[in-house]
């Protein structure tokens, strides 16, 4: 690989000015130019754009709801417009921000330069993803903009099918278009890694982050209809009343619990694989060590996306479901703490006696590993079934789930951008401000959540803005948290808008690291490699012996 | 290989981002492979249901498919069958570059998918006089109505669900047929002959799974 990299270093001399590449994807400025692009660098800036308005308009709906919470009789909004909130908070950060997130943006950008291909296999169709999801996100907009809907993400039947009076049927209608955007990329995805990969490329020498996104397609594209299906039941169900799911007409509501968490456990899945990926990237590369356990941590992902299709059962622990059913899969949930068990694991062998530095990317992903372990052993406990009957529909599942949402996944998203985000503007982030934003979202984050598992084992249910004074203390603290969480999401904003365009040029590789994509300049040409890269070794070719100046002080 | 034979360079057929026509040709049929596993599972939430309430209705399932058009369902099968016959000849022509043959054998894939969907439309007309249309115009003699209207239901969002692939599948090969009359396929490139193949016989198969689910449910 070192030839390699000397003549990409000599190439990129010639092309750049200094360091930074000005032939790149991104010299076209036009308006057409980027409505048009077929390039996956260019449609992961477009997803980028995008799922940020929803995840700004759903964080606001996150905002107001623990402002109401600051009181005990919540005499700031009424009970149905603290319903819509919570829907509106839970339907646009779980289909228009997190499943997206980190897949279409850092996977679509950063794929194909990792496996050094010119472009994912159907460009066409990865553009045509962006416009179906812009348009499933416009019809749910229409449907908050008409009033919103109240009957939380999960949009339980009969509520949703007979006795709400709000606007289910535009926002199932954007959720199931959306939909059809996550199973282009998905496929796109899988095709991708399986056809496009560089000569010597062979399966286990590709990134982790490639196995976490292929195992994540496979999600994608296998439980993704079982959702539009689902939705377009309840629609149906909501316009004639067929009776698919009404029980006075022969129907069953808890087939529809059992349509929904076929594809919403595994979608749960598609929300933390991705993040596990970017972390073995960062951590191998702030280590300065080849990752432990390489094939362990490939297959652990394939492991948690198969085992994830066989678990939904544990969220239908109290809906009459028969005790042996019950029990199976209770046993099958456990099974999944053993891939995840394996991942904790060997990124934490990877650290011991590593050269570590503390960058900011780093300190999101070690962020990562304690958040994740927290919402991982919680999830054991709701796993065990009488241990849920206890804590079921509590505050004690929301601050579980959002443990590996937002724990997780946002966070190894926030360092996952840090992380390439020299490789996408050319340029560095301040570094200072960086980790002090990846130290308020930590604090933040745990100053949020950590007093809702004592809510919620304490009794409080979820989806209530009226309780017991005695709960008081959680909630205020839960709100001062958000709101320190809050600027360490704004922060960010503000210092990659202006490092865009003034930060220190960061030059082809600024980490040192490995990856086909620091073999190329930054930003990337069009056509990402000016010569197309051969592979001849293992990833994660790092040594501790061989340590270097990352030379961070200074910026 | 024949291609470097033919008239168009290999260049103009291969798109930027494959290095030749054979990776493109196997990332497009993985491509549809895909698709067509997302598509199982699209039909698969309406085969969950029907499973759920026949285990429940035995008997008002079998009552109510003893009320479909067992002989139009069946002319049906058939015709859908040797359209898939065609289309498999028309893969073999295009393979062959016979431009003829693969022009009038796509015709005829789109020829009996029509056919299809007419005879489609004379039963749905017939299930609505015989008021066997959920919600809307269903009337049914016996006690409990709501269990075959749930029947009745199931195999108009299924069959429902079906005509609209076939639809688009006769959209596909009329395309498909006016490009090959323009020498697209027969010229180096077939894998779009290809991959539209793989769509329609899996439309043929959702086929050969609905008739016997629906249609012969009731019949001994």
């Amino acid at each position: 690989m070192n030839t390699l990299d000397a003549k990409v270093a000599t190439e990129i001399d010639i092309k750049t000015e200094g360091q930074f590449a000005r032939d790149n994807y991104l010299s076209e400025h036009t308006v057409g130019s980027w409505l048009l692009t077929t390039d996956h660098k260019r449609i992961g800036i477009l997803y980028l754009f995008t799922i940020l308005v929803f995840f700004t308009i759903a964080s606001v709906a996150a905002a107001m709801m623990r402002i109401e919470l600051l009181h005990p009789a919540g005499g700031l909004m009424t009970s149905e417009t603290y319903n819509k909130l919570f829907t509106i908070h839970g339907t646009l950060m779980v289909w228009f921000f997190l499943i997206p997130s980190i897949p279409t943006v850092l996977g679509n950008f950063v794929l194909p330069l990792m496996i050094g291909a010119r472009d994912v296999a159907f460009p066409k169709l990865n553009l045509m993803s962006w416009y179906i999801f812009v348009f499933g996100g416009l019809l749910a907009t229409w449907s908050l903009i008409r009033g919103g809907v109240d009957t939380g993400w999960t949009f339980y039947t009969p509520y949703s099918t007979t006795y709400a009076n709000s606007h289910v049927i535009s926002m199932a209608a954007g959720i199931f278009v959306a939909g059809f955007s996550t199973i282009i990329t998905g496929m796109n995805f899988i095709v991708t890694t399986h056809k496009m990969r560089a000569t010597g490329l062979t399966w286990f020498r590709l990134p982790l982050f490639v196995w976490s996104l292929y195992a994540t397609s496979l999600i994608m594209v296998l439980a993704t209809p079982v959702l539009a299906t689902t939705l377009a039941l309840i629609s149906v169900e909501r316009l004639w009343g067929v009776g698919i799911f009404d029980p006075k007409l022969g129907g069953d509501p808890i087939l529809f619990q059992h349509m929904f968490w076929f594809y919403s456990h595994p979608a749960v899945y598609i929300m933390i694989l991705p993040g596990m990926g970017v972390v073995s990237e960062v951590i191998a590369c702030f280590s300065r060590k080849r990752i432990f356990g390489y094939a362990w941590i490939a297959c652990s992902s394939m492991a948690i996306a198969i085992l994830g299709f066989l678990v939904w059962g544990h969220h239908m622990f109290v809906s009459g479901q028969s005790v042996y059913a019950g029990m199976i899969f209770s046993v099958l949930s456990f099974l999944v703490a053993v891939p995840s068990g394996v991942k904790v694991f060997n990124w934490t062998a990877t650290l011991h006696k590593g050269s570590i530095h503390f960058t900011t990317p780093m300190l999101y992903a070690l962020g990562f590993i304690g958040l994740f372990v927290i919402g991982g052993l919680t999830g054991l406990f709701l796993a065990a079934l009488s241990v849920d009957v206890h804590v079921h529909d509590t505050y004690f599942v929301i601050a579980h789930f959002h443990y590996i949402m937002v724990g997780g996944m946002v966070t190894a998203f926030m360092g996952g951008l840090h992380y390439w985000w020299p490789k996408i503007t050319g340029r560095l982030y301040p570094e200072l401000w960086g980790k002090l934003a990846a130290l308020a979202t930590f604090l933040g984050f745990n100053l949020t959540f950590f007093p809702l598992f004592i809510l919620g084992y304490l009794g409080q249910p979820r989806r209530y803005h009226v309780y017991p004074p005695e709960f008081q203390i959680f909630h205020v603290l839960s709100t001062a948290g958000a709101s320190i969480l809050g600027v360490g999401y704004v922060m960010p904003l503000i210092y990659f808008i202006w490092s865009a365009k003034r930060g220190r040029v960061a030059g082809p590789n600024p980490w040192h690291a490995t990856g086909l994509e620091w073999q190329t300049a930054s930003p990337p040409p069009k056509h990402n490699f000016i010569e197309t890269p051969i592979v001849t070794d293992k990833p994660y070719g790092y040594s501790a012996e061989k340590d270097v100046d990352l030379d961070l002080a200074s910026i | 290989m024949s291609i470097l034979t033919s008239p168009v360079s290999e260049n103009e057929l291969v798109a930027d981002q494959f290095d030749d026509l054979e990776q493109q040709r196997s990332a497009a049929q993985l491509g549809m492979w895909v698709f067509l596993a997302t598509e199982v599972l699209f039909f698969g939430g309406l085969f969950l249901a029907y499973t759920v309430y026949r285990s429940r209705y035995p008997y008002d399932f079998a009552a109510a498919s003893h009320h479909t058009d067992v002989v139009i369902g069946g002319i049906n099968t058939a015709i859908l069958l040797f359209s898939s016959t065609l289309m498999a000849l028309a893969v073999r022509a295009a393979e062959l570059r016979d431009r003829k043959r693969l022009v009038w054998l796509l015709v005829g894939t789109a020829f009996f998918g029509i056919i299809f969907m007419v005879l489609k439309g004379v039963e749905y007309h017939k299930d609505w006089t015989d008021h066997l249309v959920p919600v809307f115009n269903f009337e049914w003699p016996e006690p409990n109505p709501e269990h075959p209207q749930i029947f009745f239901w199931l195999y108009f969002a299924m069959t429902g669900l079906h005509a609209i692939h076939v639809t688009v599948g006769i959209l596909v090969m009329l395309v498909i047929a006016f490009l090959a009359r323009l020498r697209k396929f027969t010229t180096g490139n077939y894998t779009p002959v290809e991959i539209a193949g793989l769509y329609w016989h899996f439309v043929d198969i959702v086929w050969i799974f609905l008739f016997p689910l629906l249609y012969l449910a009731g019949h001994r």
